[in-house]
């Protein structure tokens, strides 16, 4: 028996989402789903206040100050930019998660082709028509951040390496390639600090007229729409559902494996690199060395969320875009480092999966209470 | 140039088992647990607790032991979380495990800024025990240097040799070392002969937790001085994959180790060579080395086949 078959990750086989068993009905349902993707985010926000408290700090104050810094007049247009490369990321890992294929080097491969935009945008734009220049630009992203993901996708494929660790590794690498770029061939000697050349501002993608907001979350909705499209109403994406279900069923059932594996590694790391251009091509315009934003393992926990439904994954970006930019501000108020978003993340993480047991557990006819608990109450 | 130096050759091997204790430490744990089939994703998260506490208890009790000591109780201390969420509930290894990591990254952080942010304490250094006669030997011996070498070293390094030796022994000729494996081979015929497979897992994992928050230790007391954010930058992640390449032979977790301690620390080296690097094609080092061992000999990497997988009595 290959290696591939027996090493799927366990996640890609959670139950689908409350299928119909509850007796209660629609509402019953409805209910049901909330409880399970809200109630996590509740929880963590609870626990994350006792920390708050634990630093002196007053929760109500700090995430009054989040909503406050993320939805103000002005704000919320950030806080809509930042949906743009978190959406991107977030449906590029449903397509692999789906297939049961970890890609953690979501972080490598962003750096990577953002350095590579922001290194070869300005002297792009300078020789080609702008949209040109742009779609140039925005394919050139694809295909570095796809051609990083190939060796876990060829390792895991052929050796039956595990791939996060792989993946992981090659996020670290990429992170410091891109640095090596951007202190190397792609640095602007005349600026102070090694960073790119800037791209004029008028080159850069157009804004949504009447607002600051690039057409970039556009793009990101496209994507999410096609990625929904394709991994429920076509052929391929049934394949992928099916190696993620069970890939001993896959490869009896005489699927390319192999092809299933690498294909849906590219893809999303093309969509990560999409998410890079977006970032640099509508907000930023140039990378200094060292810059990461780290959305990488900010934006896992939201895909689970969501079940691996790409649309079902937008509110739940929205609500990230809330955290990180409301967050800056509110850490900013309350004097912490910004990495309070980190432990709402990993806590969310952590009562994502105990609320998913309790659920299963509850599909199968059993009580909310652990089994120890129950054994003590009727002994 | 005169690169081959005994300077030079003195700062590699202690650079190198500076370096590498740490690593050697994480995937010792890490090892044991993978065999027992728990993929323990949250050892860097480990590392990292174990680092803030093991600075802290060093900080404020004045004695490294204290700090090795409080950084194995929280590194156990955190992957207790490990133990109940997914040895006893079976929930998913791998997201449990990215979830440690985060929120060990984020507490770390604002625990250290809100505490020492205006300070930012240092350690002095570790006593070094040097062996006599041998530490004179020049370039291993490390007597007269100021980092030492083989054989001037913290007493902490020459322990675990005997823990290397101890740990291979028991995995390899006892009961212990039996039944770790078989929880990560066949979890049920384990279970079938009568040995719980969820307490020889829960065993596993905070033996893991413990020498991960060790090798966190070991980091800020000894190799750093101090702690700061992110001070581990994915050291756990090399320690799996070192363990993973070792495959349940603690000599090869050593080699390994400080092999990897070798390309950390290899700009130091260099620059009483007189030549300078670019510290981040200093970093990258070791990671492409071991994507290319990775390539070179990926089929050997071997993992137990109920690696991930939650243990549950008569499931098929």
């Amino acid at each position: 028996m290959s290696q591939t078959a027996t090493q799927v990750p366990p996640a890609a086989q959670a139950p689908p989402a409350a299928a119909g068993r509850t007796p209660a009905g629609a509402l019953g349902q409805l209910a049901d789903i909330a409880i399970r993707s809200l109630g996590p985010i509740v929880l963590a926000l609870i626990a994350g206040g006792f920390l708050l408290l634990a630093l002196g700090v007053n929760p109500l104050d700090f995430y009054g100050n989040v909503l406050n810094g993320a939805l103000e007049e002005g704000a919320w247009q950030d806080t809509i930019m930042r949906m743009a490369p978190l959406l991107l990321i977030a449906v590029g890992l449903i397509v692999v998660f789906r297939a049961g294929i970890w890609n953690l080097g979501i972080d490598g491969q962003f750096l990577l082709a953002a350095a590579v935009v922001a290194g070869l945008g300005p002297s792009l734009a300078d020789a080609l028509p702008q949209w040109l220049a742009l779609t140039l630009l925005f394919l050139i992203a694809a295909g570095v951040a796809s051609a990083w993901t190939i060796v876990p996708a060829l390792l895991r494929a052929y050796y039956g390496v595990n791939e996060i660790i792989t993946s992981l590794l090659m996020s670290f690498i990429g992170i410091d390639l891109a640095n090596i770029l951007i202190k190397g061939p792609f640095q602007d000697f005349s600026s102070n600090v090694p960073q790119t050349s800037i791209l004029d501002f008028g080159k850069m993608l157009p804004s949504i007229p009447t607002t600051r907001i690039h057409v970039g979350i556009l793009v990101a909705g496209a994507a999410a729409v096609a990625v929904w499209f394709v991994m429920g109403r076509t052929a391929y994406g049934l394949r992928l559902r099916v190696l993620g279900a069970n890939a001993r069923a896959a490869s009896h059932m005489g699927l390319n494996v192999r092809g299933l594996i690498i294909s849906s590694f590219m893809v999303s790391g093309a969509l990560i690199g999409v998410a890079a251009a977006t970032e640099i091509l509508g907000i930023w315009g140039y990378v200094r060395a060292d810059w990461n934003p780290a959305f990488g393992l900010l934006v896992v926990p939201l895909v689970f969320l969501a079940r691996f439904n790409a649309l079902a994954v937008i509110p739940f970006v929205f609500l990230l875009a809330v955290l990180t930019i409301g967050g800056d501000f509110a850490t900013q108020q309350a004097g912490l480092s910004n990495e309070f978003t980190l432990v709402l993340v990993g806590l969310i993480l952590l009562f994502m999966s105990i609320t998913e047991l309790l659920g299963r557990r509850r599909e199968l006819g059993q009580s909310y209470l652990p089994a120890w608990w129950r054994r003590r109450g009727s002994s | 140039m005169d690169l081959l130096t005994n300077d030079f050759f003195t700062a590699l091997i202690a650079g190198g088992i500076l370096a590498g204790m740490p690593l050697l430490f994480a995937s010792l744990g890490e090892m044991v647990s993978e065999r027992a089939g728990v993929l323990n994703i949250g050892l860097e998260g480990m590392m990292l607790f174990g680092a803030y506490a093991g600075f802290v208890a060093a900080y404020y009790g004045g004695s490294s032991w204290l700090g090795f000591l409080a950084g194995a109780a929280a590194g156990a201390a955190t992957s207790l979380v490990m133990v109940v969420l997914c040895v006893r509930w079976g929930l998913d290894q791998i997201v449990v495990g990215i979830a440690i990591t985060l929120a060990a990254e984020g507490i770390t952080a604002l625990i250290f800024d809100a505490e020492f942010a205006q300070t930012r304490p240092t350690l002095g250094n570790v006593d070094r025990v040097s062996i006599p006669g041998l530490s004179r030997i020049p370039v291993v011996g490390g007597g007269d240097s100021s980092n030492g070498s083989l054989f001037s070293q913290p007493l902490i390094v020459y322990l675990t040799i005997v823990l290397v030796v101890g740990l291979g022994w028991v995995l390899r000729r006892t009961h212990i070392g039996l039944n770790l494996r078989a929880a990560g081979d066949k979890p049920g015929a384990l279970d079938a002969a009568g040995v719980s497979v969820v307490a020889t897992r829960s065993w596993a994992v905070l033996f893991a937790g413990a020498m991960a928050g060790l090798g966190g230790a070991y980091l800020s007391v000894v190799a750093a001085g101090l702690f700061e954010a992110f001070i581990t930058q994915g050291r756990g992640f090399i320690a799996i994959v070192l363990a993973m390449l070792a495959r349940g032979r603690p000599l090869w977790a050593v080699i390994g180790s400080f092999l990897f301690g070798i390309s950390l620390s290899i700009s130091d080296a260099l620059q009483i060579a007189g030549i300078d690097v670019s510290t981040d094609v200093v970093f990258m080092l070791p990671f492409v080395a071991v994507i290319v061992v990775l390539v070179l000999f990926g089929r050997r990497a071997y993992l137990p086949p109920a690696l991930g997988l939650p243990y549950v009595r008569g499931a098929r």
